[in-house]
């Protein structure tokens, strides 16, 4: 971070300019480009640009190429990135929202409203793959709307809605743990689910998490000039004529649409939605506005990263895409904590 | 004008202010004092709408509060809490805010926006501070950073929540002074202060309260020499004559 800000200065682009925010997500819109070529060359067997642009252009569908690269590579990479960028977003809504630096998708009861209709359907629908995923996001969601409509009756403030969240996973994660001991054999199916990963991933798996991410994103950008004005504190912002509990309620749903998609076709993958949001705003500041398209395009990247050493670094073996999260998130973000200046990171 | 009539407020089902019954007028300052807990607080949260009434009526130009929209209300009545969370924003970017009643759809502050933004900093004198966080900055320049921000949210009636608590006696005055300018550019002001002096010296109006309803409505003369005062806080107090011919008030404890 320190040698972006020294480039930066030295070509005369100071920290929250148009040219440096520009600079930023064109720099970082490069990386995904290159992450995104990586992700679909890089493997057990190597392919080169030429195949895949023959592949994608549908020329030679008969080779091999053509078959690696339409039913395994690019689900995998779109997977990558749109799980990313979700997970990424949805922290970066939570974050601002909650005021606290710690939220993400996991403190409103994404994961074990997700947890528990992955496990439901394994124990009472086996043999339906698709289900298990469409179960997954309603789960989600459905968790999300018990976590708001505890809060509020309480009045729905931050705190309200962190302590429903904390209550609301303890009492989902009690079923699902009862579930689990009345049907052993959904363990498998819920050591898959904590896991994650995106191995397997289909374009028909795909396809309907995609959509819901995409149009939870392009609404996340609409509201991210809200979301800013929330920030300010409840007070203030209803003074201005914002309508807090609506934006609140909004921006809520709208982090449980992109962590239940997510969640719903990759499984529990975590630390994204954590870190990648803290990195944004150290990179671009506070404003919503950037945070949100900033995080999309650090979290697809970082994910596709974490994917694509999970595949090459133990080849013909492939670890959980979270666990090359963690060993590569955890020390930065400690890199961060350390060399981040008071208020630069945690404020 | 807004207008109080039968107001009940409190919180939890809990009543802190009854009966109340005032009038602000266009152009004036107004000062609501009294002891801690008495309802100072909770009468200007619930005038301004930032908190509900359990009974009575609140109309903002001969206009009943609830027919207002959000937005709308927010164009008329502006509200400055005393505790706020300091959030990490720049100086220009916090006064745009006060543009938010203003903005449409895609939330894009237009050029008219911008120069209202720019007149309000100019007015703060917080030119050379444009670009800064708000969080390096002193509680005297913070303070006037929020109140550029109702400068820029142009609304006619606005309300402070002891805004001169937490500062150094230079920025009390500087603040008090600046909102003497509010008034003088056609706002009306209502404020809760501590300083018994400061409010009878700088406002048209006092209003204070006593166990959530209103003891005294009236100028500062009136309110000073109803004895009022003393009675309810149980202090001495001595009214002087300053050189500019103004009076200053000294309360203090026999």
């Amino acid at each position: 971070m320190n040698l972006l800000q020294k480039f930066c200065t030295r070509i005369n682009l100071t920290k929250s300019s148009k040219g440096y925010n520009v600079s930023v997500i064109a720099l970082l819109i490069i990386l995904l480009l290159i992450g995104i070529f990586l992700s679909i060359s890089i493997g057990s067997s190597k392919i080169s640009l030429a195949d895949i642009v023959s592949a994608i252009r549908l020329k030679d569908q008969g080779s091999n190429n053509y078959r690696i690269i339409s039913f395994v590579r690019i689900p995998r990479t779109i997977a990558a990135v749109l799980v990313g960028c979700a997970l990424a977003v949805s922290g970066a809504i939570l974050q601002s929202v909650l005021n606290n630096s710690l939220a993400s998708p996991n403190v409103i009861g994404v994961n074990s409203g997700a947890g528990l209709f992955f496990i439901l359907t394994a124990a009472f629908f086996p043999v339906n793959i698709y289900l298990s995923t469409i179960a997954a996001f309603i789960g989600a969601i459905l968790a999300v709307f018990l976590v708001y409509f505890i809060a509020r009756k309480t009045g729905a403030s931050r705190m309200a809605i962190v302590l429903s969240g904390v209550a609301v996973s303890s009492f989902i994660g009690a079923i699902t743990d009862t579930v689990l001991t009345l049907k052993p054999d959904t363990m498998i199916a819920r050591a898959a689910f904590l896991i994650g990963g995106f191995s397997g991933i289909t374009m028909d798996k795909l396809s309907f998490a995609g959509v819901f991410i995409l149009i939870a994103l392009i609404a996340s950008l609409v509201l991210s000039y809200d979301m800013n004005v929330l920030a300010l504190g409840d007070e203030s912002a209803k003074s201005l004529g914002l309508n807090i509990s609506r934006i609140r309620f909004s921006s809520l749903i709208l982090a449980a649409i992109l962590a239940g998609s997510a969640i719903s076709f990759a499984g529990h993958i975590g630390f994204v939605g954590l870190i990648v949001p803290h990195v944004a705003r150290f990179i671009v500041g506070h404003d919503n506005r950037l945070v949100i398209p900033v995080s999309a395009l650090m979290g697809s990247i970082f994910t596709l990263l974490c994917d694509l050493l999970a595949r090459v670094l133990f080849a013909p073996y492939e670890i959980p895409v979270g666990i090359i999260m963690s060993f590569l998130g955890g020390p930065f973000f400690i890199y961060l904590l350390v060399k981040g200046r008071r208020g630069q990171l945690y404020d | 004008m807004i207008k109080l009539e039968d107001i009940s407020s409190g919180y939890n089902k809990i009543t802190i202010i009854k009966d109340i019954n005032i009038s602000f007028n266009q152009g004036t300052i107004t000062s609501i004092i009294g002891k801690n807990g008495c309802g100072k607080t909770t009468l200007l949260r619930t005038a301004s709408n930032l908190l509900k009434p359990f009974s009575g009526k609140i109309s903002v130009a001969d206009k009943p509060i609830t027919d207002y929209s959000d937005k709308e209300l927010a164009r008329k009545v502006s509200f400055l809490p005393q505790l706020r969370s300091v959030p990490n924003i720049t100086v220009y970017n916090l006064v745009m805010h006060g543009r938010y009643p203003y903005l449409g759809f895609s939330r894009t502050p237009q050029k008219h926006d911008k120069e209202i933004v720019d007149r309000a900093i100019e007015e703060m004198n917080l030119a050379s501070y444009v670009n800064k966080n708000i969080q390096e900055l002193s509680g005297g320049q913070r303070q006037k950073v929020y109140i550029a921000m109702v400068l820029a949210q142009n609304s006619d009636i606005i309300f402070l929540d002891e805004p001169t608590t937490y500062l150094d006696i230079n920025h009390q005055l500087e603040i008090l002074q600046i909102v003497k300018r509010l008034k003088q550019m056609g706002k009306t002001i209502i404020m809760v202060l501590h300083d018994l002096s400061n409010a009878l010296s700088y406002s048209d109006n006092i209003c204070l309260m006593e166990k959530g309803q209103i003891a005294i409505y009236d100028s500062p003369e009136g309110v000073y020499k109803s004895g009022k005062i003393e009675e309810i806080f149980n202090v001495c107090s001595q009214q002087l004559a300053v050189a500019d011919g103004t009076k200053q008030y000294v309360f203090y404890i026999e």
